[in-house]
């Protein structure tokens, strides 16, 4: 905790009041277990594919991922995953780092990173399955 | 940034070894925190030694013969001795917990006492910690009784079974033991309001009396104040009422998502 004493002019229930609730938090926090729930039960499917395609040539791998449930299922858990990992990374963030502009910077970039990892994966899913 | 390390000048070196007391047959070895604001030297760790059988079987009774008998600038806060008022929350063999309800027995660590102030709080003197931050977030919580409508004539009434949700909630003491065991106080601790503070804020959301549930739900609405909480449970391990915060703020979670969805 930032020593409480360093803001002798401030009242201690001033300094806990702070800027106010966010009124957010909610949508955050249930987001992050609807996601939870949905990598469960995606990446149970996810591993089954690839313990199926474990040793396949190239051929029969493209077969494979171009059949619509493989394609939609592989994508959803990009998705769900990327989101999960985003959600979860902000809290990392927020709790560990305190200087205000590099947490803010953070948590910009961990909202680029993911959304470029889930949609580079989902373009070859794409590429792959429609045989671009 | 969490910190690993201690500030410089927060840094403990070896203190002093107090003199056994003469004749003493069963001794029991205290090693104290001490730090002195006014001789602008670092924390030391004092050794004691207390004489058994002149001293009753709480570490409380043993930190009070050493401050009667041994050293009287030992500072530290006590009143009612039984688990009551929470004075006396420090930080005992390793663990948070109330120096007059734990037997000296109970927390020997390889023959010894163990105590420190409480975690990650700023210290006024040896074992006296500042909980002004800390009664201030209590304060924000309001933890009063909230009503519009026109006061009964007689008591706000309540069901004996509405009366049973606020068992495992009215009891605590507020001693601070559980939100200074917790890591995300302790990084978070200037905007997350900390399991005790959420454990009475849940008292009050919980009373079927109080009117002005939505609005203490607003107020607690955020991702610093609430949503700080992931569970660790280190809560409820050192509660000396055995109580449960963590459940506490799962139960808020769960107001929250309640009236979202």
């Amino acid at each position: 905790m930032s020593n409480p004493t360093h803001t002798p002019m401030r009242t201690p229930l001033g300094r806990v009041r702070g800027l106010g609730s966010a009124h957010s938090g909610t949508e955050h926090f249930f987001l992050q277990r609807v996601t939870g729930l949905a990598n469960l039960l995606l990446m149970i499917a996810f591993i089954v594919i690839v313990i199926r395609l474990a040793g396949a040539s190239y051929a029969e791998t493209r077969a494979v991922l171009s059949q619509p449930l493989v394609a939609v299922i592989i994508l959803l858990t990009l998705l769900s995953v990327t989101a999960h990992m985003r959600l979860g990374m902000q809290v990392v963030i927020e709790d560990y780092v305190h200087t205000e502009g590099v947490k803010v910077a953070l948590i910009i970039a961990n909202t680029f990173f993911t959304i470029a990892i889930a949609l580079a994966g989902a373009f070859a899913v794409l590429k792959i399955s429609l045989g671009g | 940034m969490a910190e690993f390390t201690l500030p410089k000048n927060s840094q403990i070196t070896p203190g002093k070894v107090w003199p056994k007391p003469a004749a003493a047959k069963k001794l029991t070895e205290f090693r104290i925190y001490r730090w002195n604001p006014d001789d602008g030297r670092n924390p030391r760790i004092d050794t004691y030694y207390v004489d058994r059988e002149d001293c009753g079987p709480m570490v409380l009774d043993g930190l009070i013969y050493i401050k009667n008998k041994i050293d009287p600038t030992l500072t530290f806060r006590r009143s009612c001795r039984e688990g009551v008022c929470g004075s006396c929350a420090m930080n005992i063999g390793g663990t948070n917990t109330l120096a007059c309800t734990k037997g000296m027995d109970e927390v020997l660590v390889k023959g010894v006492v163990n105590v420190y102030p409480l975690p990650h709080m700023a210290v006024v003197k040896d074992l006296v910690p500042d909980l002004t931050h800390f009664y201030a977030q209590h304060a924000s919580i309001e933890p009063w009784l909230q009503t519009d409508s026109a006061p009964p004539e007689k008591e706000w009434r309540q069901s004996k079974e509405d009366r049973e949700k606020l068992d495992g909630l009215y009891e605590c003491i507020l001693c601070a033991c559980c939100s200074t065991s917790c890591p995300s106080y302790w990084w978070n601790g200037d905007r997350y309001l900390g399991p005790a503070v959420l454990l009475q804020a849940t008292r009050w959301l919980k009373d079927s009396r109080d009117e002005r549930t939505g609005s203490r739900l607003d107020n607690l609405e955020d991702p610093f104040r609430l949503y700080r909480c992931h569970t660790i449970m280190n809560c409820a391990q050192a509660c000396p009422k055995s109580l449960n915060p963590a459940k506490a703020i799962a139960e808020v979670k769960k107001m929250m998502v309640e009236r979202h969805v």
